[in-house]
């Protein structure tokens, strides 16, 4: 992907169509926008979607924000959908009854929580069987669509509305699930792990290589929530940047077995620099709670020292 | 010429879904129905079909996989039982909501708790508002017929909803029996090509599905449906006419066996007709004006018909294999009930349950639910409006 | 026949809407004006602009057109005013003004 442009890749027509309902200043958006820049001009696609905030802001009757083909089923299922819609692009190919030069992609969408937690099950089902698809998870770290409640994916100490920050509570008690992982050990062909960055090079990069790439692929990007993470909406490449470079939030990928790291910070920043600008972490920021954020970086380490390991193999 | 064989019901079902050959089935094992995804994918390995199967990893998501294949414009169908349909709640309600032809065997079993194999009507009752056909058989020839008219019904364009083909479990599904079936071009002939006008893999004519609706359309939608499970009833018909061109075999909404002079009418539905109709044999000979309606077409419900067929007789034994658990009855006893008031038609009727989780019911059964009747109108018997069949 | 969601509204009967509310079109949302919601509106200075494109990938709704590598005026029908754009600029091309201009 030497050949990346920006200015380029800009040129290509949209995807998502404007008009749909997501807040001001929302991430997801800005991620499906740049995955469905991964697809190779004259090329289709069947887009799955999990219930969440995308699905009822993208498609509310009859406004789609579509332009290619798209299927919402429920909230735990958008890994078994697809599967079946890949399954029947096979069924007619293989039949005559689809033009022998149409190529159709399958890439479906889930927030944290109808990935990591009530559509896992779906997600490693159709991972597992190896469907000819990509699983982007914008991940936002709660179930923002019902407002701010934990998932697995909400990460330790966040305030949300079922881990509320009180006298006796410092928010949620349990470090997020590494789903990135998770997916890997399915030895599928492709996983990687991304987010926004300036030129939007690694996300571009990891999100064609998914689409191309024979097999199951999963993209697990880190999509920040204004309302639910609690940030001024303009600040969203600011928080990702922070995301990266504190090594919250590493970028890597997993392709063929293979770990390698997309990125690594010259200077790795100290966590509170990612905590800071969010609402959600205030509290970790009282007097006399400095060991949270010394326990928060501790297991951030953790975690990096592992990412590093895997990709040192 | 017809092919005289012996199968199970699982079988003949499996034979139907060979000769049909249909695009994708997603299916996940559960009893009694395993033997369907099991026998589909012998048939598949041994290159005598090449339907895609997907071994999913429950039955939400072959459910979930069937609704995606059969959007994509693929003919599409699974099969369950049980709990297995319960999981699958959900996604049921969707299939129909998206107005998506699949089709679904269902081999009837109990629901738990407490977990048992054996057949009786609680999944199929559960799923009763789902918005799907229901069709019912009694034996394996049924469930064989029923299967290959199945696509027809739910891809009329009057339709467009999904059908939900039932039999029930071991007792139809594991026994074998005498079956005729058809030969492999006269089913492919009847059933004809899937050729949807609009379907998620048609190049450069996207489509989308699965909407967030406001409620200002939400209502409406839900009305169409209606009317398209209200159409669906003629459609039922004209296809099993077709059939009987085609197969010789009659089918209606419902048999009526020996009920026209019948001051006593015993309404069931599945296997345990075989063994109303056979009582009714032996009461006749002794003199008894007895008959049996037995119900083929459950959802939609015929309440008017049915209102009209029972409408000469004294009384009625609505027979239930399946509590509704709302301290009145089974569900055929409150939708039949529901029928009979609608339409005018006063007469005395009994809600029985029977079979539950596999009980037996027999000849004698049916004699004392007749004797009772008769009871209850000679001589003015005070009857309880629910009652168990062989309850300890 | 494609759906033309024009002659779809909450005051359309039963019979006039599409079979289980699928739509057969896409990208139907350009119709709906989210611009309405902005409470501060991007000014674009095209004068100070370097056409680096930085701003077109990060509007969450697509509201910075770009044809031949160049970006144009912002789509007010449809940009919400969240700033994501004037905070990547590198050259103060875009300045954020309070209200929905």
């Amino acid at each position: 992907m030497s050949d990346y442009s920006l200015k380029t890749m800009m040129n290509k027509p949209e995807r998502l169509a404007p008009g749909h309902r997501m807040c001001a200043g929302c991430g997801a958006t800005i991620a499906v926008r740049a995955v469905l820049r991964g697809l190779h001009e004259g090329d289709h696609a069947v887009i799955g979607n999990a219930t969440g905030c995308l699905e009822v802001s993208s498609f509310m009757y009859p406004y789609t924000a579509w332009e290619d083909s798209y299927i919402h089923n429920a909230f735990e299922n958008a890994g078994a959908t697809l599967s079946g819609v890949e399954t029947a692009y096979h069924a007619l190919k293989k039949r005559g009854r689809l033009p022998k030069d149409e190529t159709f992609k399958f890439i479906t969408f889930g927030g944290d929580g109808g990935t990591y937690d009530i559509g896992f099950q779906s997600l490693s089902g159709a991972m597992e069987r190896g469907h000819d698809m990509v699983y982007v998870c914008y991940d936002n770290g709660a179930y923002m669509n019902t407002g701010i409640q934990r998932s697995s994916a909400t990460p330790m100490y966040a305030d949300t509305t079922t881990t509320p920050v009180g006298k006796q509570s410092n928010g949620k008690m349990q470090n997020r699930k590494d789903l990135a992982s998770i997916i890997a050990d399915h030895d599928v062909p492709y996983v990687a792990q991304t987010t926004f960055t300036n030129d939007f090079k690694d996300l571009h990069r990891k999100s064609e290589k998914a689409i191309y790439t024979e097999g199951a692929s999963f993209l697990n990007v880190m999509t920040p929530c204004p309302r639910g993470w609690r940030y001024d909406t303009a600040e969203i490449m600011k928080i990702c940047k922070l995301a990266v470079d504190t090594c919250y939030w590493p970028l890597f990928e997993v392709d063929h077995g293979k770990w390698t790291l997309s990125y690594e910070p010259k200077k790795k920043l100290p966590i509170e620099d990612f905590l800071k600008p969010q609402g959600r972490f205030k509290h970790l920021f009282k007097k006399g709670n400095e060991e949270l954020i010394e326990q928060f970086q501790k297991e951030v380490d953790r975690r990096w020292e592992d990412l590093l390991y895997k990709c040192a193999r | 010429m017809a092919i005289k064989e012996r199968m199970s019901g699982n079988e003949a079902v499996s034979y139907a879904i060979r000769q049909v050959n249909p695009d994708v089935m997603p299916a996940f094992p559960i009893t009694p129905s395993t033997e369907i995804p099991q026998m589909v994918s012998t048939y598949i390995a041994n290159g005598e079909m090449d339907t895609e199967f997907i071994p999913v990893e429950s039955e939400h998501s072959s459910m979930s996989a069937a609704i995606g294949a059969e959007a994509a414009g693929a003919r599409s169908l699974t099969a369950t039982s049980s709990a297995g349909l319960a999981l699958m709640w959900e996604e049921l309600l969707l299939a129909a909501s998206n107005r998506l032809p699949l089709v679904l065997t269902l081999v009837n079993r109990t629901l738990s708790g407490p977990i048992n194999i054996n057949c009786d009507h609680s999944d199929g009752m559960g799923a009763r508002d789902t918005g799907w056909i229901q069709i019912y058989a009694e034996n394996n020839q049924e469930a064989y017929d029923n299967f290959i008219q199945a696509y027809p019904i739910a891809e009329d364009t009057r339709v467009h909803l999904p059908v939900m083909i039932c039999q029930d479990g071991f007792i139809t599904s594991h026994a074998v029996e005498n079956i005729e079936l058809l030969e492999d071009d006269k089913v492919k002939n009847f059933v004809g090509e899937y050729e949807p006008e609009e379907f998620l893999l048609n190049p450069g004519k996207p489509i989308a599905v699965g909407p967030y609706s406001v409620s200002n359309y939400a209502m409406e939608a839900k009305k169409n449906q209606e009317i398209a499970m209200e159409n669906s009833k003629e459609v039922i018909l004209e296809i099993a006419k077709k059939f009987k061109d085609m197969a010789g075999r009659e089918y209606g909404l419902f048999e009526e066996y020996k009920t026209q002079d019948a001051d006593y009418i015993m309404l069931i539905m599945g296997s345990a007709a075989g063994t109303a109709k056979q009582a009714v044999d032996e009461l006749r000979e002794q003199g008894k004006k007895v008959g049996v309606l037995k119900l083929r077409v459950f959802r939609p419900f015929p309440a008017k018909e049915i209102a009209e067929a029972l409408k000469n007789c004294k009384a009625a034994a609505i027979m239930d294999r399946c509590e509704s658990y709302n301290g009145n009855g089974g569900p055929l006893g409150s939708e039949v009930t529901a029928g009979l008031f609608y339409h005018k038609v006063n007469i005395e009727a009994v809600n029985y349950i029977y079979g539950l989780a596999g009980r037996d019911f027999t000849i004698s059964d049916v004699n004392s639910v007749f004797a009772e009747l008769e009871d209850m109108v000679v001589n003015g018997k005070e009857v309880e409006q629910h009652k168990y069949i062989r309850l300890r | 026949m494609r759906t033309d969601i024009t002659k779809i509204n909450e005051k359309t009967p039963h019979d006039r809407l599409t079979e289980g509310l699928m739509v057969f079109n896409g990208g139907t949302s350009k119709l709906f004006k989210t611009g309405e919601w902005r409470t501060n509106t991007p000014v674009f200075h095209a004068d100070l602009c370097k056409q680096c494109l930085l701003c077109a990938p990060v509007c969450p709704d697509g509201s910075i057109p770009v044809k031949d590598s160049k970006r144009l005026e912002f789509d007010m029908d449809h940009c919400k005013g969240c700033g994501i754009c004037a905070n990547v600029c590198p050259f103060g091309a875009i300045e954020m003004k309070e209200g929905n201009i």
